[in-house]
């Protein structure tokens, strides 16, 4: 199990990787679908199942598809060169760099991590959720309805040509 | 009574602020004569409740009534309430500033009825009679302090009344610039009095005075800072100058400066301080010197006057050299008294020059005038009453005021006394010169039509003409069977000083003495004027030296512009030639030029370019964490 | 199921923090990196994904559902936003033909 985790995150810092550095929108697309799957891979690792079947339909099956019809839509799947200058793609890297070690210092040094033991082990399946879901967050959870419906009213309108 | 006295005593002074309000606030809506009628309405109606004050204090059987009607200030040891003081001098003083001044704004009604700013003119007389009223019913140094600026502003604004004259504008920025040094010196004299007493209160500080000694050095500089003020406004030499150059305003100002407020207001502050005063000799010194010169000086200027406004200019100026003697001799009461009858003759004095000057059409040169006293009856008759009265004949109310301080001043030093009657003399044969120039003789200016005045005019000045003449009785001296009612009535107010006695045979002697000089004053001035006609000196005429330095009034204002006006003057030169080119101008334009270049400069950063400002984004989070990290 | 609850017993919690910061600052490098507009966003889901597996991996380790919730939260936010963010590039290329970041300089005025 320990090696399955291993194996996972090596997979997804990979993928990642390649979405930043790949040129192809269309490859972007497909690390970042394998990224996710590993993700989802990790999501079964820390017993959350239905976490993990969500994430696989709405980030790779919806998102993801929307990435690529976008693309596709556009006509921007021949790799058009575009790409920052040297100076400063290479800042860019210095600057992701510096911020993973600020941040590593940053978790190091604020908090020491404990872990409760023994772990409950059915929260993570569909009732679990449900429950917690359904009794304390029902407010925000309705909310969010109205929330995609501005959002879908607002892409309609960004869609429109005369506006 | 003394909670109906608490409760209609700021209706006093509100009174005039409502006229300021109506009359300023609507002055583009009233019509004709409308402006005039409220704001002498409520002047009146101020007086009315200023008697009724007057009658229920008396009736009370107290002397003074603390009217409080809130907190105004309150800071750690400073505690300011805006409060009333009603008690006899400050009872005396409203009657005389509301009645006086009642009787000018109705006169106002005819003088200024086709001035096309009339609306303008009765508000800021308005104002300038509720500052006045403030000034003199104030509890406390402060509030005095507030109708203080508040007169010397209103002054400003009336004296500047035809503004389009630049001559008038520099007369009302002169007026309000004296006011000023003289408000310095007041200011400065209340810090102290606050620092020395921790209170500006005038019952707590006269009742904390009674524990110092007299003569001490603190109490003698308050008293001179005092006093300066008091200089300011009620023009003494040094500062005396503003006062005849006021004439610039439109008559009823003059007759409202000069009589019912404004230089009443030093005498005023002095006479409610008499208490600090008696303690300060050095002070009181000063001021019989500061008064007789002035008293004298402005006397001498008045003889070779020719503008009708100039000579009662120079004898008001005199007249509050009289005062301050007075003042100055401890004779607080006197002063008071010498206050109220020269409010009474002197307002009729300029309310009678109003409708002299309003008969001629503006004409306001003596020499051009002539005859007018079978034309204009009343305004003769009532103009003869003020000038007796000024000279101080009896029974004229100015006989009995004017020898109250005359014999005062002999109690002091016969030779104070012998320059004072030389004053009075003096006095007398100016305004008998004015008065035949004016009224006697043959009309001079043929292009004239003088006719009498409106029955709106002429009924102040009869009113006024009464009073001056009877004025007197209010305090009668014992010496003809009288009991110095108003000297009594002022007594819980002031503390004068007490002095010995003259004999009734020498006091009997001083005034038939200087009847019979004044006699023969009258019959000089009669035989110039009327029987040889004399005219005064046209404009162009060479005069002998020192008339020539008279009819220049001691070129004291080219002495002033000398000593102060030109070195002031050269140093605005030198600052605004040297030190703002050399050092002021190259800084702010180094600040402004160094602004527009680190502008430029940072200007290349809000390229609008967006992965900058990503970039920017992320350093600014990375710097703040790395902050939270090491601190 | 049993098996798997107890098998990330083995594994500690800093592993679960070090590599959502990795996935995070990769992320942003990418934000930084790229030019192309689709890229960005795809970058960033990339560090919605790094925060989502940090919840969870509290969430399970404290045995508090809550943490998991927010990600469902986050998730319908991070719909939402693609679904805004993708039509806003439609209407870029409409507008200049292009997704190229560096024509979107009119912030300045």
């Amino acid at each position: 199990m320990v090696f399955l985790f291993y194996m996972l995150s090596a997979i997804m810092i990979i993928c990642a990787l390649l979405v930043v550095f790949s040129k192809n929108p269309i490859n972007n697309v497909i690390y970042l679908i394998l990224c996710f799957l590993a993700m989802a891979g990790h999501y079964i690792l820390l017993n959350a199942q239905f976490l993990a079947v969500v994430h696989v339909i709405v980030y790779t099956g919806a998102i993801m598809v929307l990435f690529l019809f976008v693309i596709m839509l556009l006509n921007l799947n021949k790799a058009i060169i575009l790409r920052k200058s040297t100076v400063t793609r290479v800042s860019a890297v210095i600057t992701g760099g510096i911020f993973f070690l600020v941040l590593l210092a940053a978790t190091r040094q604020t908090f020491e991590i404990h872990a409760k033991y023994p772990f409950a082990s059915d929260f993570g399946l569909v009732s679990g959720i449900g429950k917690v879901l359904f009794n304390e967050f029902l407010l925000p959870f309705e909310m969010s309805s109205i929330l995609f419906i501005s959002a879908m009213v607002g892409a309609m309108m960004f869609g429109k040509k005369d506006v | 009574m003394v909670a109906l006295i608490s409760s209609i005593a700021w209706l006093v002074p509100a009174f005039p602020l409502l006229g300021f309000l109506i009359t300023g606030l609507a002055k583009n809506r009233l019509k004709n004569n409308q402006a005039g009628i409220i704001a002498s309405t409520l002047v009146s109606f101020s007086f009315i409740t200023a008697l009724f004050l007057f009658f229920s204090l008396r009736s009370s059987g107290q002397d003074s009534v603390t009217v409080t009607l809130f907190n105004w200030i309150s800071a750690g040891d400073l505690n300011i309430p805006f409060a009333f003081l009603i008690d006899h001098l400050s009872i005396t003083m409203m009657l005389i500033v509301t009645g006086v001044g009642a009787l000018i704004h109705i006169y106002s009604i005819g003088y200024m009825h086709d001035d096309e700013r009339v609306s303008s003119f009765f508000a800021q007389m308005n104002l300038f009679t509720f500052s006045m009223l403030l000034l003199v019913m104030g509890a406390n140094y402060l509030i005095l302090f507030i109708g203080w600026e508040g007169v010397g502003f209103c002054s400003y604004l009336l004296i500047g009344f035809w503004f389009k004259n630049p001559a008038f504008n520099y007369a009302a920025r002169k007026a309000f610039v004296m006011n000023r040094i003289g408000d310095l010196g007041f200011i400065l004299g209340i810090i102290l009095v606050f620092f020395t007493f921790k209170s500006v209160s005038f019952t707590e500080i006269f009742s904390q005075a009674g524990a110092l000694q007299a003569g001490a050095p603190m109490i003698t500089l308050i008293t001179i800072l005092l006093l300066v003020g008091a200089v300011g406004k009620s023009a003494q030499i040094p500062l005396y100058t503003w006062l005849p150059d006021a004439m610039a305003g439109p008559t009823p100002v003059s007759a409202l400066i000069h009589a019912a407020t404004m230089v009443t207001a030093g005498i005023y502050m002095i006479a409610r301080s008499s208490i600090l005063y008696n303690l300060a000799p050095i002070t009181l010194n000063i001021m019989i010197g500061l008064g007789l010169a002035t008293a004298i000086f402005a006397a001498v200027i008045g003889l070779r006057q020719n503008d009708i406004k100039k000579v009662l200019a120079y004898s008001t100026v005199s007249q509050l050299g009289y005062m301050f003697l007075a003042l100055g001799l401890g004779a607080y009461s006197s002063a008071v008294f010498h206050l109220t009858t020269h409010a009474f003759f002197k307002a009729l004095l300029f309310l009678g020059a109003g409708s002299i000057i309003h008969a001629m059409g503006g004409e306001q040169d003596i020499r051009k005038m002539g005859g007018l006293r079978k034309k204009m009856p009343i305004t003769y008759l009532t103009f003869l009453a003020a000038t007796l009265a000024i000279s101080g004949i009896p029974p004229f109310s100015g006989f009995f005021s004017k020898d109250l301080i005359l014999t005062k001043a002999f109690e002091n030093n016969p030779l104070l006394y012998i320059l004072a009657l030389g004053g009075a003399l003096i006095t007398c044969f100016y305004m008998f010169r004015l008065l035949y120039l004016v009224f006697f003789g043959s009309q001079r200016l043929s292009s004239a039509h003088p006719h009498e005045s409106p029955r709106v005019m002429t009924i102040p000045l009869i009113i006024l003409s009464v009073l001056s003449v009877f004025g007197g009785f209010l305090n009668i001296p014992e010496l003809f069977g009288g009991k110095s009612d108003l000297g009594e009535f002022l007594h819980s107010a002031i503390t004068s000083k007490v002095t010995e006695e003259l004999s009734s045979s020498t006091e009997i002697g001083l005034i038939i003495s200087s009847l019979a000089l004044l006699g023969l004053i009258i019959l000089m001035a009669y035989r110039t004027y009327v029987k040889r006609a004399v005219l005064p000196a046209a404009d162009s005429e060479s005069l002998s030296l020192f008339g020539k330095v008279v009819a220049n009034k001691f070129y004291i204002d080219e002495v002033y512009t000398l000593l102060l006006e030109k070195p002031f003057g050269f140093l605005s030169d030198f600052f605004f030639n040297t030190i703002e080119k050399a050092v002021l101008d190259p800084a702010v334009d180094g600040i402004g030029t160094a602004t527009s270049r680190l502008g430029n400069l940072v200007r290349k950063l809000q390229a609008g370019n967006m992965s900058f400002y990503l970039f920017a984004m992320v350093g600014g989070i990375l710097l703040f964490i790395i902050f939270i990290l090491i601190v | 199921m049993k098996d798997i609850s107890s098998a990330i017993q083995l594994i500690p919690l800093e592993n679960y923090v070090f590599l959502s910061v990795a996935l995070f600052s990769i992320g942003m490098m990418g934000v930084l990196f790229r030019r192309n507009t689709i890229a960005i966003l795809m970058c960033l889901e990339l560090m919605f994904n790094s925060v989502n597996l940090l919840l969870t991996a509290f969430s399970a380790y404290h045995s508090d559902p809550a943490g998991q919730v927010f990600v469902f939260f986050i998730m319908i936010v991070a719909a939402a936003e693609v679904a805004v963010g993708l039509s806003i590039i439609v209407m870029m290329k409409r507008n200049v033909d292009s997704v190229d970041i560096n024509l979107l300089n009119r912030l300045k005025w």
